[in-house]
């Protein structure tokens, strides 16, 4: 180690602080100046961690259902005259999802029907919170045999979650459907009105520029509209909500705040890709 | 230790006396990457960050050196999609603050201690949402940095009790020769 004076020494700790802090705002700008730079630094520390979160996974797992079960217990009663209920409405459902599904066959029969390939997707788990105090996003752990391209769609076992920004090589960020700078173009189902889902990073995202005349239904089916060539149209996003001061929001059917497994589907599909602060887009061979 | 002839400490006590340096930088660095796991809370990384930081600046500053706040900074920012230096700047502020002021507060009883922290956790998410507009340049909401800032002094007592009882143990074991 170097000797120093003690006069030196002093003068040097008490010149540290405010060259560091110069260098943190100078940290500052070359973020705002080059944002390839952290995206870069932030993907290959997850890409370093994400082994790590990979084995945290499973006993924060086992502590959160034990804590869910504990809660589950508490309103057991309940849950069950739910269910039967529900279960009672569903039956109902089946019988004329079958009558509908034999009768879809017949149909078929009489036309020159080519179905639809089925899309492939990944399953990959949620490892880590990715986003922060002003962003909606999650962290997953990609295995590395996997292909995973950014802008593929993230939907958990009920509905659409997100979108892919960033990937890496063990790790991939999908910003969540809430997060502010998440722009979704869906289609009211029923009316087949076109509108804008718009993060607010509130639990329920915000609906905006519907067509004029044709105000949302509360209730109404939200799903994914093909327009922007970003999305497959009809993937099941949420349903309308009015709040009490008349803003019109969509409570998804994903659980954004409790992921634990997301599927990655590959559409094909490149379209607008996320804006330039949080991901720049990759460039592409021009067809 | 300048000017006092000491015997040669051994290899365990070296050693020991790294562990110790380095535990208060370490341990935050864990915390915060576990904080990071998916935990439903949003913003749980800086509320992590930053007790840990500002108890560690008033009672142990010598194992908080400013350049450890910077990297804690760099890895809080990293760790979550806030605008990179953000945490940086912010943490380096209310470290600078709890040193300037660790001799009044360490004086101080609990309660105090957790009502200033409280006006640190304010203070510093106020600063970053400041920052965070003017880099952004627009408005993010302001009930992030509120939630942010009740986050992080709801959870100052948690880490204060198990944080004062290893400084506790710390000093015990400097303290026996």
């Amino acid at each position: 180690m170097i000797r120093l004076s003690i006069p030196l020494r002093q003068a040097l700790a008490r010149l540290s602080l405010p060259v560091l802090i110069a260098a943190a705002f100078g940290t500052m700008l070359l973020g705002k100046a080059d944002a390839l730079l952290a995206e870069r630094a932030r993907i290959a520390l997850a890409d370093a961690l994400a082994p790590f979160y990979a084995a945290f996974a499973e006993p924060a797992r086992a502590v959160r259902e034990t804590v869910e079960e504990f809660q589950q217990l508490l309103v057991l009663r309940e849950e069950n005259a739910r269910l039967r209920e529900e279960n009672e409405r569903l039956r109902r459902w089946q019988a004329a999802a079958l009558a509908l599904e034999m009768e879809n066959a017949q149909l078929r029969r009489h036309l020159d029907f080519v179905p639809e390939r089925a899309p492939a997707f990944h399953t990959a788990r949620v490892v880590a919170d990715g986003g922060g105090v002003y962003a909606r996003a999650v962290l997953l752990s990609i295995p590395p045999e996997i292909q995973v391209r950014r802008g593929q769609i993230a939907l958990d076992e009920r509905g659409f979650v997100g979108r892919v920004t960033e990937v890496g090589s063990r790790s991939a960020r999908v910003l969540l459907a809430t997060d502010m700078n998440s722009r979704i173009p869906v289609t009211l189902e029923g009316s087949r009105v076109r509108a804008m889902m718009v993060g607010t990073n509130g639990a329920r995202p915000r609906l905006q520029h519907w067509s004029e005349g044709s105000r949302p239904a509360e209730g109404e089916r939200v799903v994914t509209s093909a327009e922007g060539v970003a999305f497959p149209a009809g993937l099941p996003v949420g349903v309308v909500r009015w709040t009490e001061g008349g803003v019109a929001e969509v409570e998804l059917f994903a659980r954004a705040d409790r992921l634990d497994m997301v599927r990655l589907f590959d559409f094909g599909l490149g379209g607008i890709l996320p804006p330039e602060a949080i991901a720049r887009p990759e460039p592409r061979p021009r067809r | 230790m300048v000017g006092r002839p000491e015997p040669s400490p051994g290899l365990l006590r070296r050693l020991d006396d790294i562990a110790r340096a380095a535990f208060p930088a370490t341990g935050t660095v864990l915390l915060m990457v576990i904080a990071a796991g998916p935990s439903g809370v949003p913003g749980l990384v800086p509320a992590a960050a930053l007790p840990c930081i500002v108890f560690w600046s008033v009672f142990r500053p010598g194992a908080m050196p400013p350049p450890a706040v910077f990297l804690l900074g760099l890895l809080q920012d990293l760790l979550t999609l806030a605008p990179l230096g953000t945490g940086v700047v912010t943490l380096l502020v209310a470290h600078a603050l709890a040193v300037a002021w660790r001799r009044f507060l360490v004086r101080q009883s609990f309660m105090f201690v957790w009502l200033a922290f409280c006006g640190f956790s304010a203070a510093t998410a106020a600063l970053g949402w400041l920052l965070t507009a003017l880099l952004a340049w627009n408005l993010p909401a302001f009930a992030s940095a509120m939630h942010q800032a009740a986050l992080s002094a709801g959870l100052y007592p948690a880490f204060a009790f198990v944080l004062s009882r290893i400084h506790g143990v710390m000093r015990r074991a400097e303290e026996t020769p």
